[in-house]
């Protein structure tokens, strides 16, 4: 096992665990700011990817793929905010999951009736195709390192918008004490389709970036969605911070535990037996991770004592 | 509006004459529907304990259907394999019949409830909702890689196990077992929810801090509810797996966890009959809207959502409200 490759495999996860944090920012903004359970969250991002593949196939421009995913995701999401979304915000937990549940069954449909079951495929576009070659000699694909990159900027710019701006201002009271600010004055049912359009459109830019490395389909997002919930409940629902720290930590888990396992049960067992342990024990690690944090820290590590 | 307990003999009745009905008329198919209709809504009485009467909003029952479903799977796999199952030092036969093949089901759920339950308890709220998840996603994928029981393309079983002085292949006979185990279990349910046990799972939902300092421990009281209820979800598990004669991962899937939820909500949460009748609009809808165009989810979506939106006693609030008492 060469350092080569496990520099390049703690890329991967990095790389994973960054775009987990596109979606996972978006549902504890939203659990934090309004209380809701949002399982359509996934939706949001199949709808990005979609969109993406549409409008590149259509004009040629991967750019022009990222605003139109990201203008999609948050103009549905807002639309479905102001129709059903807002009648949850009083109701209990299983009544937002159940009408979530709902809203997954309908868009996922809906986008195999307009688009067919087909996959589509988003191209990666020239000036980021190719590896880069990183100091020390290690090849790495430049899509994926921008990947990580904007991902940083994306986190920046939420920390900005929340630690520096009136909206943020708005945002964190809305957490704390929604009769409050809605009594300072505060358009508290606009803020949360703000919230929400915002939170949308970070899980349709992820949906659109992660569609170019994998393919376009009808229920990508479900997948996504349950690890970016998993990402938050580690975290500490509600806490962008929590959200940064459990994205990386699961995707570091999932891809070096996807890798290493295996090879950690050969020294065990026979190379067929490790392989399928191995693999096995390698996907379930991330619920592993997340129980025994559970277990540790009932409400995740920088959640809110309850 | 009708007083329940009509309404749920009403539905039971109403199953067991349609099933006569397709009988008479040569319809097993029909037969074999409202079987599905019988196991899938034991399967959410089940998740109705939980859920109804504990508050516990398991997002993870898929794990006791599916443990159920892979008990009979494993244990017909055996028997028709004759080759015993090998546990460390324990050898155990496999077997075709289907009370041992209920009991091992009941048993293994009930087990893992426990252990589920105890570390699940421990949060609360979303994190509880999140955690069962988690666990529902452990079985899947462990169940996806365990290549002897057939990993991802699952386990056929090539005749349906049997029952003592029955012929279970006969759609009629197998739609009465389930019949009759539904019916008991919801007997069970009933006598569960009036029982101290249940009265105090009751105030332990509403009102924690009350049960506490009349020195009862909520967490002990959901967490007997959360293994009631798995193993009832596990013994359906069972069924089905016999139903179809096949088990695979998508037992363990989250979405028939939330499906289930589903059939509890669609009925409506916390009644006795509403699992059953929640089953049955299911099914219904999944075979009309099915039959007229391949997007009957859309049809379902948008039911469900009208159902949650408007209608929060689910179907059997509507037909029979309940009496809202103090808060």
């Amino acid at each position: 096992m060469s350092t080569i490759l496990i520099i390049e495999q703690i890329l991967n996860g990095l790389q994973f665990g960054i775009m987990l944090f596109l979606m996972a920012a978006g549902l504890t903004l939203i659990f934090g700011v309004m209380g809701l359970i949002n399982l359509a969250h996934g939706s949001l991002y199949m709808i990005g990817a979609f969109a993406a593949a549409a409008v590149a196939g259509a004009t040629g421009s991967f750019l022009l793929a990222l605003a139109a995913a990201m203008a999609a995701a948050a103009l549905i999401g807002a639309i479905v905010e102001m129709t059903v979304i807002r009648r949850l915000y009083a109701t209990d937990h299983l009544d937002q999951v159940l009408a979530t549940f709902a809203l997954i069954l309908i868009f996922s449909e809906g986008t195999r009736w307009i688009f067919g079951s087909l996959p589509l495929y988003l191209n990666i576009p020239s000036w980021l195709a190719g590896p880069v070659t990183l100091p020390g000699g290690i090849q790495y694909p430049l899509y994926r390192l921008t990947l990580i990159a904007v991902g940083l900027l994306v986190w920046l710019g939420l920390w900005w918008l929340i630690e520096r701006t009136r909206l943020g201002i708005q945002i964190r009271a809305g957490e704390n004490d929604r009769e409050m600010i809605a009594a300072l004055g505060i358009n508290i049912s606009k803020l949360y389709t703000l919230v929400f359009a915002l939170g949308a459109a970070l899980a349709g830019l992820a949906g659109a970036l992660v569609g170019t490395i994998q393919s376009v389909q009808v229920g990508m997002g479900e997948p996504v969605l349950i690890l970016a919930f998993v990402v938050i409940v580690i975290g500490g629902i509600g806490s962008i911070k929590g959200a940064f720290v459990g994205a990386l930590l699961v995707g570091l888990t999932s891809t070096l535990g996807g890798v290493f396992l295996p090879e950690l049960f050969k020294l065990f067992t026979d190379p067929a037996t490790a392989q399928s342990a191995g693999a096995s024990l390698a996907s379930m690690s991330i619920y592993i991770l997340m129980s025994l944090v559970l277990i540790w820290r009932p409400t995740g590590l920088f959640g809110a004592r309850a | 509006m009708i007083r329940e307990r009509y309404l749920n003999l009403a539905v039971l009745a109403g199953l067991l004459a349609l099933a006569l009905w397709a009988l008479a008329g040569d319809q097993p198919f029909t037969i074999t529907l409202l079987t599905k209709v019988v196991i899938l809504g034991l399967a959410a009485a089940g998740l109705n304990i939980a859920l109804g009467i504990g508050g516990l909003v398991s997002l993870g029952h898929a794990v006791f259907f599916g443990l159920g479903g892979y008990a009979m799977g494993i244990l017909a796999f055996h028997a028709q394999n004759f080759a015993p199952l090998e546990l460390g030092p324990l050898s155990i036969a496999g077997t075709k019949s289907m009370p041992v093949i209920w009991l091992a089901a009941i048993a293994v759920s009930a087990a893992v409830a426990v252990v589920i339950g105890l570390l699940s308890l421990r949060t609360s709220g979303v994190y509880f909702i999140m955690i069962t998840l988690a666990f529902g996603q452990m079985f899947y994928y462990f169940a996806i890689s365990w290549s002897v029981y057939g990993g991802e393309d699952g386990l056929s079983i090539y005749v349906r196990n049997g029952f003592p002085g029955l012929n279970t292949l006969d759609p009629i006979q197998f739609f009465g077992i389930c019949l009759a185990i539904l019916c008991l279990v919801l007997l069970l349910s009933d006598r569960l929810a009036r029982s101290p046990f249940g009265l105090a799972l009751n105030a332990a939902r509403q009102v924690p801090v009350r049960v506490e300092t009349v020195g009862l421990s909520p967490t002990r009281l959901k967490l007997l509810a959360f293994v009631i209820s798995g193993a009832i979800t596990g013994l359906a598990g069972a069924l089905y797996a016999d139903l179809n004669r096949f088990v695979s991962p998508t037992m363990f899937s989250w979405q028939l966890s939330g499906e289930l939820m589903v059939l509890v909500i669609l009925g409506g949460v916390g009644r006795l009959i509403g699992p059953v009748v929640g089953a049955a609009i299911f099914v219904a809808l999944e075979h009309l809207l099915g039959g007229l165009t391949e997007f009957w989810h859309i049809w379902l979506g948008v039911i469900l959502l009208l159902i949650v939106l408007f209608a929060r006693g689910g179907v059997v609030g509507l037909i029979s409200p309940r009496r809202v008492g103090h808060d």
